[in-house]
């Protein structure tokens, strides 16, 4: 059986390469790995180590070089241009580590930019509800702080209720205080809303909190750990 | 609202500065297409609703006496629909306050009633009573521009008698829009007058009792003209008659016809070419502007926005701006052109205009924008959208500056850092740097296209006025006089030289082409009126041979060693045959030259003169023409000094007065183009610039890495621009030029150094805004910025 059900995402033998001959980089090297649903995985790594790579083919923005990759019985690695859209579309949130709002959008417009074409959305305020910043719905991302901009990013992301939440580095750009605050909110819609929830980082404090801890090294998973016990994001040390 | 629909309406406040030069460029392309096709529009719909209104005729027939009892006979030629005789002749007005000598054409009108054909407007005042023979109508424009009004009265010389005659109502007539005395070009309201005096005085004046010496006919639609200016030949050809012929030889309706021709020809050439730079920029620009927007499409993208909702998005951007300049453009080229129209009634007489707004040209101006526009869109989408969202999303890699190759140590030591980076962006981003050039180059192009043509007029003038007519003033008689009459002349005070000259009307004809003109007996030697080659060395006049001007030689395709038929249209009406043995060089009308002598003898009227150039004290001028005024066999007097004011306000305030509207554009075009050019590098590099600042880099350095291409892009595009300006001025000068005048295309070294600094300066303000950019940015803030 090639995807077991309760999973969210299954890899084979994923491999990425970027450039040809001498110049070419080996992204990602064989991956093979199963991510529950509804779990909060982390996936470690330093820089270049292929993390942010995969992430970036589980979520539909890039395509892999060799390998499979499924997504509830779906061949990501077989799907177009096309059904890629479609599948990000209705299944995947992002948040990015410089938020990549649109600076010329509002909070919530910036959040009606996924409603508008998601299958079953909240209600932008909701969304920004869940992040605790309606108060701050109308103002322009140049008017808000870094934690608030990457929690309106979150609103965003989860505002179509999507089934997979990928974050890279989500607190990268953020102090400890704020980065906690964001931690707490992808907790919550992770618990809340059931959303799986994949966050690419290097902080290995953040790994405390998630149900899978995924590291990466030279385009390989190199260990997979699985927390019993996991830290409340108040509870993390950074 | 949707949160695209915002984002949209946010970027392009954003972009405002753009946005306007973009909408601008736009804007003065449609402009030009709309003003420039409406003014044709309304010119010609104007022309044939006044035409249809007062009963122009089809077919004018001169004789010299015609029996009332011939007009029958006219009305019965197949195809005619009705038929007018009038009494037509000349006249010199002396006015009342010592003024000089006008020349005048004296036309009748029926006793009791408007004229059938040929009617006129009665602007102000009434017209004639029945018995007061010495009651007139005047012309509007010569009475406004001399100051005569109903109640005065002005004295005039008719068939050699003087009389004294009272205006009683001034009056505008379709047979007069253009109006200029008989024989010249250069139209002048204070020189040329048109009276209307009722049939018995008329009769009375030219000993025409019972007998008319023009017919008027109107035709019905499907009449053959020919065929009727034949029969009617045939039936007044034993009272006189002086050649029958169709209105487009009508000389008001000529130059109508011609300037009309003359507008449309500029529209087929120069609002294209205003277009296509403004659609190429456009093209340039947007596509620049949505390469900015690169990471926020991989974001959309990303979100799950198809590549059809992102294209809509940006195609609306595109299509606000495009028709936003568009819309107003439009408006601008409806009111100049109305404008425009104001100036033409100056220079043609139309009682109102019909203004007509072309929604064709509208269409066009706006679908040639929005189709460059998201072509321009269309190509970088297309890139973007080939691309995954992950490499989308992230800043394009650094571009590879490798194969730039590295600087010697001799380079390194010769050049420093901030202009190592400089040449390196030239050198590695070729199509970018090529866009920008190109650009510019167009910029530079269409000033030196339109200094070119500035010079062309002013080099028209010159030819006209001083190279070739290097006499004071043209004396012309009402009828051929005996050569002697040259020595007459020579011997008033203050005259220094006298030539005499030979113009016989005639009808030239060559294959299947026919031109109404004259002919210009030229004394051998002659030093005041010259027929000059285009090296402006006199041509040599055979006797028995025929020299055209470069006009006349295009209308009739005739070459030299061509035969060309001759219908002379005075006199015995001969019909000739003489060779083409020159092409002459002329830029203002259409005239033919042969030797004095040889003219008379082909004319079998030896010694035969009908004018004289004359050079004489300047300030003797004004007394000599009060002189001729009293001689009768005097039909006028035209001082060079007044025909060339006046050819020069013609081409300043009527139809010339386009190409200052054009320049203009082309300047403003010129700035746009550079200014996006300055202001998307400035975009491009902003993070740079910033990182430069960040590491010590003055402003001033800063500023040079982006000043420094755009300076680069500049040199290089000047002389660029210059070569295509140079073939870009041989299509304007043909759009400019009419019948009336040619407007040659001029090299001349200054108007390119004009043109260059027209560029320089665009180049230097846009690149100041620019530098308070640099000097402007926020270090912290835009290294923030991912891209």
């Amino acid at each position: 059986m090639k995807h077991p059900p309760g999973y969210t995402f299954r890899t084979e033998a994923l491999s990425k390469v970027y450039g040809e001959g001498e110049a070419a980089v080996h992204a990602l090297r064989g991956v093979d790995l199963e991510i529950p649903k509804g779990e909060m995985v982390v996936l470690l790594g330093a820089s270049g180590s292929g993390k942010s790579t995969l992430l970036n083919i589980l979520g539909g923005l890039d395509h892999a070089s060799g390998g499979h990759a499924w997504f509830e019985g779906i061949e990501l690695t077989n799907l177009s241009d096309r059904e890629l859209t479609l599948y990000r579309r209705q299944h995947v949130g992002f948040v990015f580590q410089f938020y990549n709002l649109m600076p010329s959008l509002t909070a919530e417009e910036n959040v009606e930019l996924v409603t508008e074409i998601a299958q079953n959305p909240m209600r932008p305020a909701d969304a920004l509800g869940l992040v605790g910043l309606d108060a701050r719905k109308d103002h322009f991302p140049a008017q808000l702080s870094g934690g608030e901009q990457q929690r309106v990013a979150i609103a965003r992301a989860i505002a179509k209720t999507p089934t997979v939440l990928f974050c890279d580095e989500p607190t990268g750009a953020l102090d400890s205080q704020t980065g906690r605050a964001v931690l707490r909110v992808l907790k919550d819609v992770n618990e809340r809303l059931n959303t799986t929830v994949l966050i690419v980082t290097h902080a290995a404090a953040t790994a405390d909190m998630a149900d899978r801890v995924i590291k990466f090294a030279d385009g390989m998973i190199r260990d997979v750990q699985v927390n019993s016990e996991k830290l409340t994001p108040e509870e993390i040390n950074w | 609202m949707s949160p695209l629909d915002k984002k949209m309406v946010r970027t392009l406040s954003r972009l405002k500065g753009q946005a306007v030069a973009i909408a601008s460029v736009i804007a003065l392309g449609v402009m030009t297409l709309v003003m420039m096709t409406g003014l044709v529009g309304t010119l010609s719909e104007t022309r044939s609703t006044y035409y249809e209104r007062y009963r122009l005729a089809d077919v004018f027939a001169p004789a010299a006496r015609a029996p009332q009892t011939v007009l029958q006979h006219l009305a019965n030629l197949p195809g005619v629909a009705a038929v007018e005789g009038r009494v037509i002749g000349g006249a010199l007005i002396t006015l009342a306050e010592a003024g000089r000598p006008v020349r005048a054409t004296a036309l009748s009108i029926p006793r009791d009633a408007r004229p059938l054909l040929n009617s006129y407007m009665l602007t102000s005042g009434r017209a004639p009573r029945v018995g007061r023979n010495d009651e007139v109508l005047l012309l509007q424009s010569f009475a406004e521009a001399v100051g005569l009004a109903p109640g005065d009265s002005l004295s005039a010389t008719m068939n050699g008698a003087r009389r004294t005659l009272v205006v009683v109502g001034l009056a505008q007539s379709p047979e007069f829009i253009y109006i200029a005395a008989p024989g010249e070009i250069v139209p002048d309201d204070t020189r040329f007058a048109v009276l209307w005096m009722l049939e018995d005085a008329m009769a009375a004046a030219f000993d025409m009792k019972g007998a008319f010496n023009e017919a008027l006919l109107l035709l019905s639609r499907n009449a053959n003209t020919q065929e009727v200016i034949a029969g009617a030949n045939r039936l007044l050809d034993k009272y006189g008659g002086l050649g029958a012929y169709g209105l487009e030889d009508q000389a008001s309706n000529r130059f109508v016809t011609e300037e009309i021709a003359g507008l449309r020809a500029t529209v087929g050439v120069v609002p294209p070419i205003f277009l296509a730079i403004a659609a190429f920029l456009l093209n340039i620009v947007i596509a620049r502007m949505i390469q900015s927007e690169r990471e926020q499409i991989g974001i959309l993208k990303a979100f799950g926005y198809t590549s059809l909702e992102i294209g809509v998005h940006y195609f609306k951007l595109v299509l606000v701006i495009a028709l936003c300049g568009a819309v107003f453009g439009g408006a601008l080229g409806i009111l100049s052109g109305r404008l425009l129209s104001g100036a033409y009634q100056t220079y043609y007489k139309f009682p109102f205009l019909v203004f007509q707004i072309s929604a064709g040209a509208f269409a066009i101006g706006v679908t040639v924008s929005v189709l460059a526009a998201s072509a321009g869109a269309i190509l970088v989408l297309r890139s973007v959208f080939s691309l995954t969202p992950a490499i989308a999303m992230r800043p394009p890699a650094p571009v590879d500056y490798s194969r730039t190759g590295a600087f010697g140590s001799r380079m390194k030591r010769l050049l420093d850092q901030p202009t190592r980076m400089v040449i390196r962006r030239i050198v590695r981003q070729p199509g970018r740097i090529l866009g920008a050039i190109v650009g510019i180059a167009c910029g530079m192009a269409l000033s030196v296209g339109m200094v070119s043509i500035l010079a062309g007029f002013d080099k028209t003038i010159d030819m006209t006025f001083s190279v070739i007519d290097r006499s004071d003033a043209m004396v012309s008689f009402t009828h051929p006089l005996s050569d002697t009459v040259q020595y007459e002349l020579a011997s008033l005070g203050g005259v220094h030289a006298v030539e005499p000259v030979r113009v016989v009307p005639v009808e030239f004809r060559h294959g299947l082409r026919q031109y109404r003109g004259a002919v210009n007996g030229l004394q051998e030697g002659a030093r005041l009126n010259r027929a000059l080659k285009s090296d402006l060395e006199p041509v040599e006049l055979h006797t028995n041979g025929i020299v055209l001007s470069t006009a006349l030689a295009k209308v009739l395709n005739a070459e030299i060693g061509d035969t060309i038929e001759i219908d002379v249209l005075e006199g015995r009406r001969p019909n000739l045959t003489v060779q083409v043995t020159g092409v002459a060089e002329t830029l203002l009308g259409s005239p033919a030259y042969m030797s004095l002598e040889g003219l008379n003898r082909i004319l079998k009227e030896p010694g035969r003169v009908s004018a004289v150039y004359l050079s004489a004290e300047s300030d003797r001028l004004e007394a000599l023409q009060l002189y001729f005024a009293e001689l009768p066999r005097v039909a006028g007097i035209s001082v060079k000094r007044d025909a060339e004011q006046a050819m020069q306000k013609i081409m300043n305030e009527g139809a010339g007065s386009t190409r200052y509207v054009m320049a203009l554009i082309a300047a403003v075009i010129t700035f746009g183009i550079i200014y996006n050019t300055a202001r998307i590098s400035f975009a491009e590099s902003m993070r740079d610039l910033a990182s430069l600042r960040v590491i010590g880099f003055t402003k001033g350095e800063a500023s040079y890495v982006l000043l420094g291409e755009l300076a680069a892009v500049v040199l290089v595009a000047l002389p660029l621009g210059a070569l295509m300006g140079y073939f870009l001025s041989f299509a304007i000068s043909a759009g400019f030029s009419t019948d009336i005048y040619q407007v040659p295309s001029v090299f001349n070294p200054s108007g390119y150094g004009t043109a260059a600094l027209v560029v320089l300066a665009a180049s230097i303000v846009s690149g100041w805004i620019v530098k308070r950019d640099v000097d402007r940015v926020d270090l912290v803030e835009a290294l923030k910025i991912k891209e």
